[in-house]
């Protein structure tokens, strides 16, 4: 990636990563407290995004922060906050996505000699059930990530109706498109296509079964006042937890 | 009496041989110092358990050859991308993983640090986790109608090694908001301690120190390791290494330059 330090910091071009965090702040609607996990800036950049805009609210607990963070209980207050409902968003991404919402932090093949090995399941098995707005993410919308049904379910996309489960998933942003995720019946509805992209494309790249309507609108595109937000006050917060991204995507560093 | 001991390879003493060692999580805090030593005195078969997820320990103790048994909710290297050593010996099943999920863990801890059997949690039912963790089981909630709840059995580790920036001589720790930290102590029957310094007084008469203190009635030994977090970094106190991650990413990816690796910083000691 470029640094686009040298570019003026305000009519500088929307980058594809800007746009995301745009979509995702519009996605996630008005909530009290947003917490991102690991590896994930975009996610990181939205929840920054809404608390510049809110003017400090909502609370934005970003789990690998020692700034963006207040927890005092160590690792575990994240997820007894999620147990008790304290937590209002939450996003999972997955080598695997499927189209019942089902996501893949493990492996592809066997599990005892897989022949694709991911990180692991992180707190996706417990959120993905507790956490009322669950945002999917993952930044490469192809036939490779977005399958017709994953090979191991870290987590899945709904569950019987005696299982206690007030979570789940309400949207999958991808590189390419929004799609709405619709839990009783458990079926992503294409919601939008980013400018550059087109519906035929995505269709073309996604792996599973989806409702698309008749017409599907452009993605819109983020305000000055929001570049000028993701620029000036999110991109230094950023570059705390995601030091390299930060300097890849905006050449910013920490203050 | 915690043990303040002269060297760091004396604090390792009870890390044996096929033990269940407990590690904390990337970003608590992590003794690289202490593991760099563990793989230099060639511990073997070592149960690693993470509370919850691990980055570049996990990654080094499983390509140097010391684990037989990984139990973790992940192990990556963030920005660096997906840690080699981890995923090639998972690919070859080279290593026994026990997939577990964050909370699952913490939860786990939690059971042996309050010396009971086993610990409830919501979630994981119709993850594929639980067809391959026999030993978490679904019960139906004794106290409701109809409402399935998965148990985990306590986690009791035989070992915990941690890193904090401070002790005294007593071997009370301070740990901070790292919290994790005690509660790894808590629930396993031995922890070892590696420090950035050893302070004159007693942590516990200062009440503001007090509350991040972990006693030393839980501490078998504590050992200076200062900047003993590199090429990580301890909160609070100072960054992770981003050139020298960035240089194990890319000699990791490959099993020479995993062992070229080890040679450079682990075998030949650095200089003080």
């Amino acid at each position: 990636m470029q640094s686009h330090a040298c570019l003026n910091i305000d009519t500088a071009p929307v980058r594809d990563e800007e746009l995301l965090a745009d979509v995702i702040t519009r996605v996630i609607g008005d909530v009290r407290h947003i917490a991102v996990g690991n590896a994930s800036p975009i996610p990181a950049m939205a929840a920054l995004l809404a608390r510049a805009r809110g003017g400090g609210v909502p609370y934005v607990s970003l789990l690998q922060s020692r700034k963006h963070n207040f927890f005092t209980d160590g690792g575990r207050e994240l997820f007894d906050c999620a147990g008790q409902g304290r937590i209002d968003v939450f996003f999972l991404s997955g080598g695997e996505i499927d189209g019942d919402g089902n996501v893949n932090l493990v492996g592809i093949g066997d599990y005892d000699k897989p022949s694709v090995r991911f990180p692991g399941s992180f707190g996706s098995a417990h959120l993905y059930y507790v956490v009322p707005k669950v945002v999917l993410f993952r930044t490469e919308h192809s036939r490779r990530t977005l399958v017709p049904h994953v090979s191991f379910i870290s987590a899945p996309g709904g569950n019987a109706p005696n299982i206690h489960r007030p979570g789940g998933p309400i949207a999958l942003v991808t590189n390419r498109c929004l799609f709405a995720f619709d839990r009783q019946r458990r079926r992503f509805r294409l919601e939008s296509v980013h400018s550059g992209h087109s519906i035929a494309e995505v269709a073309e790249q996604t792996g599973f079964d989806y409702d698309c309507p008749e017409t599907v609108e452009v993605t819109p595109r983020p305000s000055d006042e929001t570049l000028r937000l993701l620029r000036r006050v999110v991109a230094p917060q950023l570059a705390e937890v995601y030091p390299q991204f930060a300097a890849a995507v905006f050449g910013a560093r920490a203050p | 009496m915690p043990l303040i001991a002269p060297t760091i390879e004396d604090a390792l003493a009870p890390i044996r041989d096929g033990i269940m060692l407990a590690a904390p999580r990337e970003v608590a805090g992590v003794p690289m110092e202490a593991t760099r030593a563990l793989i230099r005195k060639g511990v073997r078969n070592l149960h690693l358990v993470t509370l919850p997820t691990s980055s570049l320990q996990a990654d080094l103790l499983i390509g140097a050859g010391c684990v037989a048994v990984l139990e973790t909710s992940a192990v990556s290297l963030g920005e660096f991308g997906p840690a080699p050593r981890f995923t090639a010996a998972a690919k070859s099943g080279g290593i026994r993983i026990k997939d577990a999920t964050c909370p699952a863990l913490h939860a786990a801890f939690q059971a042996a640090e309050k010396g009971v059997p086993f610990m409830p949690l919501r979630g994981i039912i119709g993850s594929d986790l639980l067809a391959h963790r026999p030993d978490w089981r679904v019960i139906d909630n004794p106290f409701g109608a109809n409402d399935p709840i998965v148990v985990l059995p306590a986690i009791r580790p035989d070992v915990a090694l941690i890193h904090a920036h401070m002790a005294d001589r007593a071997g009370n720790v301070w740990i901070g908001r790292q919290r994790e930290l005690a509660t790894m102590a808590h629930a396993s029957a031995k922890t070892v301690v590696t420090v950035e310094k050893i302070v004159d007084g007693n942590l516990l008469d200062d009440p503001m120190a007090a509350a991040g203190t972990l006693p030393g009635f839980y501490i078998e030994a504590v050992a200076v390791a200062e900047n003993g977090c590199w090429p990580l970094g301890l909160p609070d106190h100072y960054g992770a290494d981003l050139a020298h991650l960035g240089e194990y990413a890319r000699l990791a990816a490959t099993t020479e330059g995993f062992t070229r690796y080890l040679e450079k910083y682990v075998h030949a000691r650095r200089a003080a």
